[in-house]
């Protein structure tokens, strides 16, 4: 049992952001609305950036930026463990991009569906489709 | 010039996008003429690069100067050479092909679709030069999020089959990004070839293990495999026909090529191979999907869901063949890559052509066309020997490849798979000639005289052309199959194979 407790606790954020995740699907595989399930795959999309914000992070480090006058030829010795990594801070930069244009792209496409149905619920959708091909 | 090939092939036609949605406020007839100009100088670029691989078999390029595991890497060698130079081939062709319908459909926006259209190929090719992870999830969703809206645009149940693939894709390239976060987790790097040099000492690692697997989902869901290959026919079928010649074709292939790039180049062959429980279970898969591809294929009405069901037999040809995971089957899956995007592309020019002519592409409306539209039906009749494996069209040669693999690996089911849908496209095709010879139904009263003048009614002769240039492809392909496989395919292949 405390093996367990300390496997949650030692690893919260993967825990973090596997729940937040799962809702996310949860929310795109089992919601009627078709807006709702777009809020759902917002919010898989938000796990995974939260997911590779919180590997970046070191205990005690700062922002990655060096204290130096940018003149002086003599810059200090740098040491990693000092500054938090950047680097997936700024692949995230492009992947909340991209999730946003997603966002964009579905939501537009919500529009059309709404226009060409007047409805969001997948189920009144799918039975007019139906009643379309029988007549 | 020639250094800079690599990245001209994907900057040429993002730039060129952009001119023409720009352009498209104020003088709509330049963004036909300025979409054939971006895709025919990608093509150019690829075919010069073709050249400059066979001499040189790697060309690398460092954006912006940076060097390798710092900097993003462009590379392109003999895996991907050949895909590149097919991409702006499959894209124009089909382009060129479809301008009435594109015009008709579009009307007032058809600069914003071939703007689309044109960074959709821009995305692709990116993918396919890319020798870094994450720069490949980035144009993996250029591509889709272009290819989501040129499948959206289309009529009927277009928008909601749209938003489904917009889900699936989604969720496909979120799989592939936390694969590419927990390799960066384990090695601290990008880079493909610096990445393929940490990962053997972390051969047992988990971490890695979790992001193979990650990733591979990931790009199944991307490329329809069989359980999740359900978005694919929806969203394929309802399209505009125009997006549907380019989408269709290239997209599950290219996911192909990726799926085959982050196995042996990131994985290496060694890593990728030695789950035998992996490999065997994905080769059985692969057989289902094509058994499963082949009989739904068979229960369609339409034309065109038709040949999205055997899109998804196909992937399973190329997916199977590459996790036999001996040189027979990889060649013969990189073989099928390139053949299988020229057979597709020739199938759906032909049936675009007869959805132009007869405005539907009910089976049971086909009645009599092959008297009406030889030509049509002639180069549709070529790629349904392709699709069978008839020589010389170049099916037969990537299919009999394959099923060398196979047989090297004692995977009897895949050879069975084979076999069966070999078996199931005689009948499809088949069908479709019978159909098609019988005259048409419903007779008006008084017999015209029948001169070939009055019977035939071909489709323009800018749909025509690229029709019959395709279906010359699928025939040279064939009858240069050596070619490519020794001077290019063999280069591929991981060392040691």
């Amino acid at each position: 049992m405390p093996d367990i407790l300390e496997i949650l606790l030692a690893r919260y954020n993967y825990w973090g952001f596997i729940i937040l995740m799962m809702i996310g699907l949860y929310a795109m595989i089992s919601k009627n609305n078709l807006v709702k399930k777009i809020i759902g795959m917002s919010i898989f999309q938000t796990a995974i950036i939260f997911f590779y914000v919180s590997i970046s992070v070191k205990l005690g480090a700062t922002i990655p930026i060096v204290d130096h006058d940018g003149h002086s030829a003599d810059i200090p010795a740098i040491n990693p463990a000092d500054f938090v990594n950047p680097l997936p801070h700024v692949l995230m930069l492009t992947a909340i991009v991209v999730a946003v244009a997603t966002l964009g792209v579905a939501l537009s496409l919500a529009v059309k569906v709404f226009q060409r149905y007047n409805s969001l619920e997948e189920d009144e959708i799918y039975s007019q489709i139906n009643e379309n091909k029988i007549r | 010039m020639s250094q800079h090939l690599p990245l001209l092939i994907i900057a040429a036609p993002l730039l060129i996008a952009l001119l023409i949605s720009v352009n498209g406020w104020f003088y709509q007839r330049l963004s036909f003429p300025l979409a054939v100009l971006g895709l025919a100088a990608p093509l150019y670029f690829s075919i010069e690069l073709l050249f400059l691989v066979l001499k040189e078999k790697v060309v690398v390029y460092k954006l912006g100067g940076w060097s390798a595991p710092f900097g993003i890497e462009y590379r392109v060698d003999s895996l991907s050479v050949l895909i590149l130079a097919l991409i702006p081939a499959v894209a124009l062709l089909n382009l060129l092909s479809n301008q009435q319908e594109i015009e008709n459909y579009f009307e007032k926006k058809t600069a914003g679709f071939l703007s689309l259209y044109v960074i959709f190929v821009s995305g692709l090719s990116g993918m396919v030069v890319t020798g870094d992870v994450f720069n490949l999830y980035v144009l993996l969703e250029i591509t889709a999020l272009s290819g989501y809206a040129l499948v959206g645009a289309g009529k009927n149940e277009a928008p909601l089959a749209g938003l489904n693939y917009i889900f699936m894709g989604t969720v496909g390239a979120s799989f592939y990004l936390l694969g590419v976060g927990y390799l960066y987790m384990a090695t601290g790097s990008l880079n493909m070839a610096d990445l393929s040099a940490i990962l053997p000492s972390l051969h047992d690692s988990k971490v890695v293990l979790f992001a193979f697997v990650l990733c591979l989902v990931g790009l199944f869901i991307k490329m329809a495999f069989f359980p999740m290959h359900s978005w694919l026919p929806a969203a394929y079928s309802s399209s505009p026909p125009a997006s549907r010649g380019l989408v269709a074709p290239l997209t599950t292939k290219v996911m192909i090529y990726v799926m085959i790039r982050i196995s042996l180049s990131v994985f290496g062959a060694d890593f990728s191979f030695s789950h035998t429980i992996l490999k065997e279970s994905l080769v059985w898969i692969s057989s289902a999907s094509i058994v499963f591809g082949s009989i739904w294929a068979l229960r369609q009405k339409t034309l065109s869901k038709m040949l999205c069901y055997i899109i998804i037999a196909e992937i399973g040809y190329m997916m199977g063949g590459f996790w036999l995971g001996n040189a027979d089957g990889i060649t013969g899956s990189i073989l099928h890559i390139i053949n299988d995007a020229v057979m597709t592309l020739s199938l759906f020019l032909a049936a675009g052509s007869i959805l132009y002519r007869l405005k539907t592409d009910e089976l049971s409306e086909l009645k009599g066309i092959i008297t009406s539209m030889p030509i049509t039906m002639g180069v549709f009749i070529l790629g349904g020997f392709s699709i069978i494996g008839v020589p010389p069209t170049c099916g037969f040669f990537s299919k009999w490849y394959l099923i060398k693999g196979a047989l090297q690996a004692d995977s009897y089911v895949f050879v069975a798979a084979l076999l069966f849908s070999t078996l199931v496209g005689v009948v499809l095709f088949f069908r479709i000639i019978e159909i098609t010879y019988l005259t048409s139904s419903h007779h008006d009263g008084h017999e015209e005289p029948r001169s070939w003048v009055n019977v035939i009614k071909e489709v323009p002769l800018n749909m025509l052309i690229p029709l019959v240039v395709s279906g010359a492809m699928e025939v040279l392909l064939g009858l240069y199959t050596k070619e490519i496989t020794l001077n290019i395919i063999k280069f591929a292949l991981p060392a040691g194979y």
